[in-house]
């Protein structure tokens, strides 16, 4: 069960990222967003204890996030700032180049945990805690309640 | 007879307008009610001053850290009646409030009024805070004066007529300033008095959270029920216990998600919704749980 969902998970920023990236961002950043929402889900729920800790899915976690934020960078051309029901702020236009910067660390946070060693719950929570801190620091300028 | 009338039609508008005049006048505490406040203690005004949100408010744009306990001011406020900017409260004695008296401050935070007698604008939540105990506006006072100077001037307000006219702001008041509790609960435990108080008084959850009517009060039986933001073009999240809003939230989800912004989906609390978050985060964990178990009690409202 854990792992279908993991694989469904990474399989999802695979599949949008081909086929449908190019033709629509929004709808392709937002499955990107769902799986990052999904891994962590299940990093979290490993936290609080509601699952055992098991590295394999730990690595999935941190690798799904690692490779979301390479995915995503590249999903907020001109043009794709509104329609879709898309929840991304304008700031993101406004301010590019703060809005990359914000991705890059994600990218380097959720990077370094994918390649760090997480055998044990405390090293997962380390990794896990440093790129899961990117989400609500990028929302609270980026992203609007709609 | 129609002079007759338009005497008495004449009479009848001064009288109004003198009643309306008198009852909008800005009200302040007597020096026996200040007297009487208890003497207050800085350690525990730290917990009040993240509990009430003075930070996310008084400090420059952005700021984080420690940078946030200089309460310099300068944040903008989109409203419908005009962009508010909060000013500068830190303890400088030209630009902020370090000539204030405690009077001052609690006339200010209890009741809108300025030291010098008039109304504050509501986007300052006043009719929240005047749910406030004296004792932990004393506190709260005390750890004001721990806090940094900062010599920024206070920005002009950006509201243009009627709403610029302060004493305007004494028929709201009228309309829609309270001291009562918003709801009433039977034999309440301590938990959940602490959790009415710190919602209903202190974090000012309502302020953002409970839909307001076209003057700007807001609508207490559509109480934290979410909707259109009272700043900006954001929609507010309804955070009442019905499935429509936080139903599904087990009181530990409410705790976890005020510790870590993540809510029971993983989906990451944003935009304003982190600085609280990150005030919450600061208090003890008994107030965190205090909150969970009010949001759990409230009415339970479906959207509109």
């Amino acid at each position: 069960m854990k792992k279908l969902f993991l694989m469904l998970s990474s399989a999802t920023v695979m599949l949008v990222t081909s086929a449908t990236a190019a033709d629509d961002p929004i709808a392709a950043r937002k499955a990107i967003m769902q799986s990052v929402g999904a891994a962590a889900g299940l990093g979290g729920a490993m936290l609080k204890g509601e699952m055992d800790y098991n590295p394999k899915a730990g690595k999935a976690v941190m690798t799904a996030m690692h490779s979301a934020a390479i995915g995503i960078a590249d999903l907020f051309p001109a043009g794709s700032e509104t329609g879709g029901k898309t929840t991304s702020s304008p700031k993101i236009w406004e301010d590019m180049a703060g809005f990359k910067a914000a991705l890059a660390k994600f990218e380097a946070d959720a990077g370094e945990g994918a390649s760090s060693d997480l055998a044990d719950k405390a090293a997962f929570q380390a990794a896990f805690g440093k790129a899961a801190a990117n989400c609500k620091s990028c929302h609270e300028g980026y992203r609007v309640k709609k | 007879m129609l002079k007759k009338i338009a005497a008495a039609c004449l009479i009848i508008g001064l009288v109004a307008a003198i009643v309306l005049w008198v009852l909008s006048a800005p009200a302040t505490l007597s020096e026996q009610q200040i007297a009487a406040f208890p003497a207050g203690d800085a350690a525990k005004g730290e917990n009040v001053f993240w509990a009430a949100g003075c930070a996310s408010c008084h400090s420059a744009p952005k700021a984080k850290g420690d940078a946030q306990l200089t309460l310099t001011g300068g944040r903008g406020f989109a409203t419908p009646f005009g962009t508010f900017f909060a000013p500068n409260i830190s303890t400088d004695k030209e630009h902020g409030v370090g000539s204030w008296s405690l009077g001052d401050f609690a006339n200010a935070v209890l009741l809108g009024t300025t030291p010098d007698g008039a109304h504050y604008f509501p986007a300052f939540p006043f009719g929240t805070y005047a749910r406030m105990t004296h004792g932990d506006v004393a506190d709260l006072w005390a750890y004001f004066q721990t806090l940094p100077a900062d010599k920024t001037a206070s920005k002009t307000h950006d509201v243009p007529f009627p709403f610029n006219v302060r004493r305007g702001v004494g028929l709201w008041k009228l309309l829609f300033f309270s001291t009562e509790p918003v709801l009433a609960f039977d034999n309440p435990s301590e938990q959940l008095k602490r959790g009415q108080y710190l919602v209903e008084a202190l974090a000012h959850c309502g302020e953002c959270h409970t839909p307001r009517n076209p003057a700007g009060g807001m609508r207490l039986d559509r109480w934290l029920a979410g909707g259109k933001a009272p700043e900006g073009d954001e929609v507010i999240p309804n955070i009442t216990p019905h499935e429509d809003g936080i139903g599904d939230w087990s009181a530990t989800d409410i705790v976890y998600s005020l510790e870590t912004a993540f809510t029971p989906e993983f989906d990451s609390f944003g935009s304003s919704m982190v600085e609280v978050q990150e005030n919450m985060a600061r208090l003890p964990k008994s107030d965190r749980e205090a909150i969970a178990a009010y949001l759990k009690a409230v009415p339970a409202l479906a959207k509109e």
